[in-house]
């Protein structure tokens, strides 16, 4: 890996000493544990996109509010700020605005290509399979009757399929990276207070993108932008003034018991009979759960495992470097095409699923076969670049790009 | 001599094992946590105990009917019905239909003080989530119209249950029921409404090999099986959710 070098070989954004817990900034090595959490986002995410079967069990979103999405673009606003706000600091801002639009045309290209893989699977689909019981169901793949509409609304980010959610949104995030980081820089506290301003606006007006044909944006890019706006707040420096809250008692225990209380909730979803306990206002005030307007509720999970996490897995927790987790960590370096591989994966193994008439065990093979793939290619992905860098050819192009290349 | 003695316990074994698995697994069975609910239906109990009519009706979209010529009577409201009759001698039990394709739970909700003005039932059984979930309805906006529904038919004295999307493993990538599950089950607790889980049962019949929900099928067969099955299921859920005991029938 190329990156803790470049990263050791310049400190200039760096400040010196980082606070104990504090995430990272400035002690020079690649910080694991972002990958680490990373990785699991992403494998999580295929897990989730898969039909439920057993790994389904382990998927954090059965145990409390959040999910890995909140995970994926947390660490994404965190990485991005880390990457681009040195690019700024030694390119300027006009230059690493640039990198990052490239980087959004990146990501435009890869959501492109996995719609085109879902229309050749939805296609063989309305042609292939006819069955009088889902004589309703099969209405929905009536949008391909009109291509014409339906490729421009997907180009537009406007039409998008089940499980092809999060890159629009990521998309529409990094736009506006520029200007977030322009005013994280300057003035952290007030554009972070911005983002709460906003978020809070989007649920006062009920700001949102409109969907084709019908709706909004599953995940609305006005109330996800807190989240990543936080993760690169958190990266400029919030982490390290955030340490002393991190470490108190205070925060831990009441962490823990809003993550102990998540998890009663969400226990009552799957078991009916503890549904009485649950006292009828607290209900009326809960529910909905938003997962389109990222729910407050969610918002304050994540924060209770984030903290909790941070405190209890230090960054030199010697397992990092154990071989093991190597394959998670390995797949959050590389996220934007492990993220791809796995949505092609879920696809792939929804189609394997349907046209075997797979059971249960097919269905675990097929969940740990996707998960081997991810990390075989991530492996492939760190080698290759790995060797290109050193070439020796132009070893900064080389660097940078790796550093892109891994928000 | 040891493998053949060994090979003969296992045959025994599998001999005496066998009936009892046989006895258990009853084609297109369902696991008794998905017809089990500690929410009743006062109505219908009230009604069976005066051994007075027993009137439900679906509301529902295309799929609670079979196209064809005996399309109706092979859909899981008729067989339903047929099962009802079965466990309930002697009681007038009636289900009636009344389909709205393509329209979504709101388009439903504002026309069902006028259903009930009309038709009277004990019962209702709304099947929905389906046109919401294919036109990706805001889940907010699909739960309002189920919280508006449900209190239109509660306001007309009848009994509710709600019924859920269909298992259909072929639509998983297009179709996202999952978030229309998730809404209809919460609404139904919160409305004291039993919840008729069908997605969660044909998932278990596919699952337990019922059912291949997966091919292709291009006459009705497999179609109106699922339907008996689900009519006889919903049966089920309705006379433990009414705490009705046919017995008492028999015992007149």
């Amino acid at each position: 890996m190329t990156i803790p070098t470049a990263l050791t070989s310049d400190s200039k954004v760096a400040p010196p000493d980082a606070g104990k817990l504090a995430v990272p900034v400035g002690t020079g090595e690649r910080e694991l544990r972002l990958d680490l959490f990373r990785g699991l986002a992403l494998w999580l995410i295929f897990i989730d996109h898969l039909p439920p079967n057993i790994l389904t069990w382990l998927t954090i979103r059965n145990y409390g509010f959040s999910d890995a999405t909140e995970i994926f673009i947390f660490i994404s606003g965190y990485t991005a700020a880390f990457v681009y706000s040195r690019a700024m600091d030694e390119r300027g801002f006009i230059i690493s605005s640039a990198r990052i639009f490239k980087r959004v045309w990146q990501i435009y290209v890869a959501h492109v290509f996995l719609f085109m893989i879902y229309l050749a699977e939805i296609s063989y689909i309305a042609t292939s399979f006819e069955n009088p019981l889902y004589s309703e169901e099969m209405g929905i793949l009536d949008f391909l009757k009109h291509p014409d509409v339906t490729i421009i609304e997907a180009l537009l980010l406007k039409f998008k399929p089940v499980n092809m959610d999060v890159l629009p949104l990521y998309i529409v995030l990094m736009l506006f990276l520029p200007f977030a980081l322009w005013l994280l820089r300057r003035i952290p506290d007030t554009a972070l207070a911005l983002a709460v301003l906003l978020y809070a606006l989007t649920w006062q007006f009920g700001f949102a993108l409109p969907a084709y044909p019908h709706g909004v944006w599953v995940f609305n890019p006005f109330a996800w932008q807190l989240l990543f706006v936080f993760g690169a707040w958190c990266a400029l420096g919030g982490a390290r003034r955030m340490a002393p809250i991190l470490a108190s008692r205070v925060t831990l225990v009441l962490a823990v018991i809003y993550l102990l209380f998540a998890f009663y909730v969400t226990l009552t979803w799957h078991v009916p009979r503890l549904h009485g306990y649950l006292p009828r206002w607290l209900e009326s005030w809960m529910y909905p759960i938003n997962k389109t307007d990222l729910d407050v509720l969610r918002f304050a999970h994540f924060l209770a495992l984030a903290a909790v996490t941070v405190r209890f897995l230090r960054k030199d927790w010697p397992g990092l470097k154990s071989p093991w987790l190597r394959p998670v960590i390995l797949c959050g370096q590389h996220s934007l095409e492990i993220f791809c591989i796995g949505v092609f994966l879920a696809f792939a193994g929804h189609f394997i699923l349907a046209e075997t008439s797979g059971g249960a065990g097919l269905h675990f093979v097929i969940s740990m076969i996707g998960l081997v793939i991810m990390s075989c290619a991530a492996w492939l992905l760190s080698w290759y670049k790995a060797e290109v860098s050193k070439s020796g050819k132009r070893p900064v192009m080389a660097v940078s790009a790796d550093l892109v290349g891994s928000n | 001599m040891r493998i053949a003695r060994i090979a003969g316990m296992v045959v025994l074994a599998w001999l005496a094992v066998t009936p009892a698995m046989a006895d258990s697994t009853h084609f297109c069975s369902v696991p008794a946590y998905l017809l089990s609910t500690d929410i009743t239906l006062p109505k219908v109990e009230a009604a069976f105990k005066a051994r007075s009519p027993i009137r439900v009706l679906v509301i529902g979209s295309r799929s609670s009917a079979l196209s064809g010529p005996d399309g109706a009577a092979n859909s899981y409201p008729a067989r339903f019905e047929e099962a009802l009759r079965a466990k309930l001698p002697g009681i007038d039990v009636s289900v009636t239909t009344d389909l709205h394709p393509r329209e979504t739970a709101a388009d439903v909700a504002g026309k069902i003080e006028k259903i009930m003005a009309e038709r009277k039932p004990t019962l209702v059984v709304w099947q929905t989530g389906t046109v919401d979930a294919m036109r990706a309805i805001d889940p907010d906006d699909f739960r309002a119209a189920l919280d508006a529904g449900i209190a239109a038919l509660q306001k007309a004295d009848a009994d509710v249950i709600l019924m859920n999307l269909q298992y259909s493993p072929r639509m998983e990538t297009v179709l996202a029921a999952t978030t229309y599950n998730d809404t209809l089950r919460v609404v139904a607790q919160e409305h004291g409404a039993p919840l008729f889980d069908r997605f969660s049962i044909m998932r278990a019949w596919s699952e337990a090999g019922d059912f291949n929900l997966f091919a292709q099928a291009h006459s009705i067969g497999v179609a109106a099986r699922v339907h008996d099955c689900l009519g006889r299921a919903l049966s089920k859920l309705v006379i433990e959710a009414a705490h009705i005991n046919p017995n008492e029938l028999e015992v007149r």
